[in-house]
């Protein structure tokens, strides 16, 4: 049997026991979140915006996407609309999802498999808006690993940015297989 | 301090000038320098080859020659390093400790142990500093481009205090030449693509002298540099550290 | 696509010829390099987290049997299917048993160098598959029929004219357009799909979470999450050496792993897959193919701990000037170069000796393998093991001799001297001496220093 056959050998051949080494945080203190995620946000091709209110977001839909049809809001919107609108996965235009924390060093936002509603919408969608609470913010990964780390869920991913690639001559291209734009929202 | 002087073959055999000039800055600086006759070779192209197993009697020679001295210095980061990392010797391993913590590339012993603060040399010309890997990573004769750590140079150190020496900025300044040893011969395509590149980058940043800690590195791009016709003069530092004393 | 077996110098050669796209080859990697050195330079601590992946990759080898079996176990636990296998043929049956079961035709893959290695894709197409691989630079060369020259930018050999002319011929895109956004909307189009129809979607796995069974999977393009979400079976391969021990850990490896590999602070996406979707299947193939055997090589088992990030391909002079495919393996460059030896030492017998040892890998890896000590290592085991040519062996021994006798060496020394001056162009004539072909050799001087210093020494 294979598995036998190679745990027999990792344990014969591994070397004598090394200690794992104490976790550290690199915590910084003082940096202002907000600044340092928009920075890197912006820097991997998406976009941050500040919004005093939630209440501000559907006017902000409303006037960033004017074109769009199908979209998808998991936070305003009407749930037979978005349940029709699921249906169609792949001809969603825009789809509008609720992030648990943002990350400042990276622009990262996290999202379980209950917060992506169904987990291809962040992917399938031609643009993608993520919101997040101001509070939420983190400096770097150690900080969010301590808020998310434990939680466990079937799925999770980082989103850090729209999809892209450079892989034509390393000439950056926005819009690869996944949403074409990244549009977070920082709600204070 | 009895210093003794270890010259690798090929700077024996020629460029004995580099040699020459190791010998004139130390005894300038009022230093009590000998040349051991017995040495003959560090082992370093056996062993890079493959066949270090082959490199026992040429380590107890360098130990029969080398036992006795304060320090063992010599014009060249990649034998030193060679002798630290590789001296063996199953007969006398005390004494090939001994002699690895002895053993010192030239601008190292000059910044680190003898600590050369003024040095009354004079060279106004457009220096660039090839610095060569093994004594920069191996030795950490110089920081490093790749890691995140403060920057320091023991040859530029050193270069700093001749007067009138004018220090190009390079694109690439710890690119390796592509010597390598036998490397130089085996992938030579390579080697000399990469030595090609190094004096593209002196000719964009208009140096006139290409300097190094190696001579091997310097021997390589020299050969190219003679070839191409091109008019850089290249030099060992030591033959700097001693221009107009 | 099978790899050809030309040792590396020949095929540094050939590739060496046209010295323009040489140029263009080695820039655009250096400036890959220089991205990643502009970046890490914004971390301070980034040497204390070199030091801390280094020591939790060490402890993870020093354990790797337990955490093996508890990775496994909270993965049974999560619904998901766990396979072994021993080496890179029963990965592929394995992976095409779990298709055969489904019926499926219509095979997406993400990114997954194991998979190469292995190589699945011409084992399934010869079962009559179609597999698309759907990371861009993958599709590029899949499309080419050709391998990957770079384990994260698999076409950077590829010209935009070249990539027109392989949409042209098989994606329909017009004859002689080479602008890089309209050729990837091109590809977006036609992999989309490809990703709406696929019954299976196979990834690889940059880290397996002992403690909770999951897998992560970093992609900028969304192609690995496309494809498992999408499809109905998602097959996750994985070589052993892939776990660390707990989530917590992955802040060290995220925060490193795309700013060495690219320049970017982290990839778009960074998916923790660790149970299936309602309805969905996950399998995870763990794979040895010679893993455990590096792993009990004193001098080679910190290449196990290799994470992938593709910097010491981009620092290494050679790889930038010989290419990926002159390494003759799925993995090139210096980690390839320490690799591959262990899987088969007589056809990587030249990759350790394909270097200058300049160490510029050792010191831009984020785990800290000292990977030219291995390189130099294994110059000693393949001499030893007998896998260099005999007219080297019998040339070493006379130079072991000549350098071990200062009697000797002298005599070797000025006759070599006066045989440069007297036969200039013997010594000059390229056939024989390929230090010639592009250099001149250095001037004979008449004295050697020694006989100066004697000189001198009785002249006093």
């Amino acid at each position: 049997m294979s598995r036998d056959k190679i745990l027999t050998a990792a344990k014969q051949n591994k070397p004598a026991l090394v200690a794992l080494p104490e976790m550290a945080t690199f915590a910084v203190a003082g940096t202002d979140l907000v600044a340092a995620f928009t920075a890197s946000i912006t820097k991997a091709g998406g976009a941050a915006t500040v919004l005093g209110n939630l209440l501000e977001l559907p006017a902000k839909i409303k006037e960033g996407w004017p074109d769009a049809k199908r979209v998808a809001n998991f936070i305003h919107g009407d749930s037979s609309t978005n349940e029709s609108l699921l249906k169609e996965v792949a001809l969603l235009d825009l789809v509008v999802l609720k992030g648990q924390l943002g990350v400042a060093e990276n622009g990262a936002i996290w999202l379980t498999n209950k917060d992506c509603v169904e987990r291809v919408l962040p992917f399938i969608t031609q643009h993608l808006v993520l919101v997040i609470d101001k509070q939420t913010l983190v400096g770097n990964m150690h900080q969010a690993y301590e808020v998310m780390g434990k939680q466990n869920p079937d799925y999770g991913v980082f989103i850090a940015g729209p999809s892209k690639t450079a892989d034509i001559e390393q000439s950056l291209v926005i819009g690869a297989h996944g949403p074409r734009s990244l549009q977070v929202f920082i709600i204070e | 301090m009895r210093v003794a002087l270890f010259i690798p073959c090929y700077v024996d055999q020629f460029y004995p000038k580099v040699a020459i000039a190791t010998l004139r800055l130390l005894q300038h600086l009022d230093l009590d320098v000998h040349y051991p006759m017995q040495q003959t070779c560090c082992g370093q192209p056996m062993a890079n080859g493959g066949f270090e197993h082959l490199t026992g009697s040429c380590n107890s020679n360098f130990i029969k020659a080398f036992a006795g001295y304060d320090y063992i210095v010599s014009p060249s980061g990649s034998c030193v390093l060679h002798v630290k990392d590789h001296l063996h010797d199953d007969k006398q391993e005390a004494a090939a400790t001994t002699i690895r913590h002895k053993v010192y590339e030239l601008c190292e012993f000059l910044t680190d142990i003898v600590q050369v603060k003024s040095i009354k040399a004079s060279f106004p010309k457009n220096v660039a500093l090839h610095q060569g890997c093994h004594g920069q990573r191996g030795l950490k004769l110089a920081s490093s481009t790749e890691t995140v750590v403060p920057f320091f140079s023991k040859p530029l150190q050193l270069l700093k205090m001749v007067e009138g020496l004018e220090l190009v900025d390079l694109d690439r300044p710890d690119e390796c030449c592509g010597f390598g040893g036998t490397f130089c011969v085996t992938e030579e395509a390579v080697s000399s693509a990469m030595g090609l590149s190094r004096i593209d980058d002196y000719t964009k940043h208009q140096a006139t002298v290409i300097t190094g800690t190696d001579m091997s590195c310097l021997m390589h791009q020299e050969g190219l540099i003679r070839r191409k016709k091109l008019p850089f003069e290249v030099m060992h530092i030591s033959e700097v550290l001693i221009a107009g004393l | 696509m099978s790899t050809h077996n030309i040792p590396h110098p020949e095929a540094a050669t050939a590739f060496l010829k046209d010295k323009e796209r040489v140029q263009w080859h080695d820039e655009t990697l250096w400036f890959v390099r220089y991205k990643r050195d502009k970046i890490v330079n914004e971390i301070p601590e980034w040497e204390q987290l070199r030091e801390l992946a280094s020591q939790i990759k060490d402890h993870t080898l020093s354990r790797l049997d337990e955490y093996l079996q508890e990775f496994e176990a909270a993965a049974i636990s999560n619904g998901v299917t766990v396979h072994w296998a021993a080496d890179a043929a029963e990965h592929n049956r394995i992976v095409h048993g779990i298709m055969a079961k489904h019926g499926a035709q219509k095979i997406v893959k993400s990114k997954s160098m194991l998979t190469e290695e292995c190589h699945l894709n011409e084992y399934l197409e010869a079962q009559g598959i179609e597999v698309v691989d759907t990371d861009l630079g993958e599709r590029i060369v899949q499309l080419n029929k050709e391998m990957p020259s770079h384990i994260v930018l698999p076409a950077i050999h590829i010209k935009k004219e070249e990539v027109g002319e392989i949409f042209h011929q098989h994606l329909g895109t017009e004859k002689g357009a080479s602008d890089p956004l309209y050729l990837a909307l091109a590809a977006r189009e036609h992999l989309r799909q490809k990703f709406l129809a696929a019954d299976i979607a196979i990834t690889g796995v940059n880290f397996a979470i002992a403690e909770t069974g999951a897998i992560v999977v970093c992609t900028n393009e969304g192609n690995a999450d496309l494809g498992a979400h999408l499809a109905k079976v998602h097959i996750a391969c994985m070589g052993i050496e892939k776990l660390i021990p707990r989530t917590e850990h992955l802040s060290v490896f995220l925060r490193m792993l795309a700013r060495n590999a690219t320049g970017q602070n982290i990839t778009a996406y960074s998916s923790h897959f660790r149970k299936p979707a309602a309805g969905s299947e996950m399998h995870i193939v763990i794979v040895d193919n010679g893993r455990t055997t590096q792993l009990g090589r004193e001098a080679f088992r910190n290449s196990l701990k290799c994470i992938r990030c593709g910097a010491c391909l981009n620092t290494c002079p050679v790889y930038r000037r010989s290419g990926g495919h002159s390494y003759h393996n799925a993995t090139a460059g210096p980690i390839g170069a320490i690799l591959a030896p262990n899987l088969d030492m007589r056809k990587n017998a030249d990759l350790p000796f394909a270097s200058t040892l300049c160490g510029s890998c050792t010191d831009v890896c984020p785990v800290k393998i000292d990977i030219h000590n291995q390189l130099y290592q294994w110059r000693q085991v393949l001499t030893q093991e007998g896998y260099v040519p005999a007219a080297k062996t019998a040339s070493m021994k006379v130079m072991a001799s000549v350098l071990s006798s200062p009697a000797r060496y002298t005599f070797a020394g000025k006759w070599a001297r006066k045989f440069l001056r007297w036969f200039p162009s013997l010594a000059l004539n390229k056939k024989l001496n390929p230090w010639a072909r592009q250099r001149d050799l250095p001037e004979p001087p008449k004295e050697s220093f020694r006989e100066w210093y004697r000189k001198q020494a009785s002249g006093k």
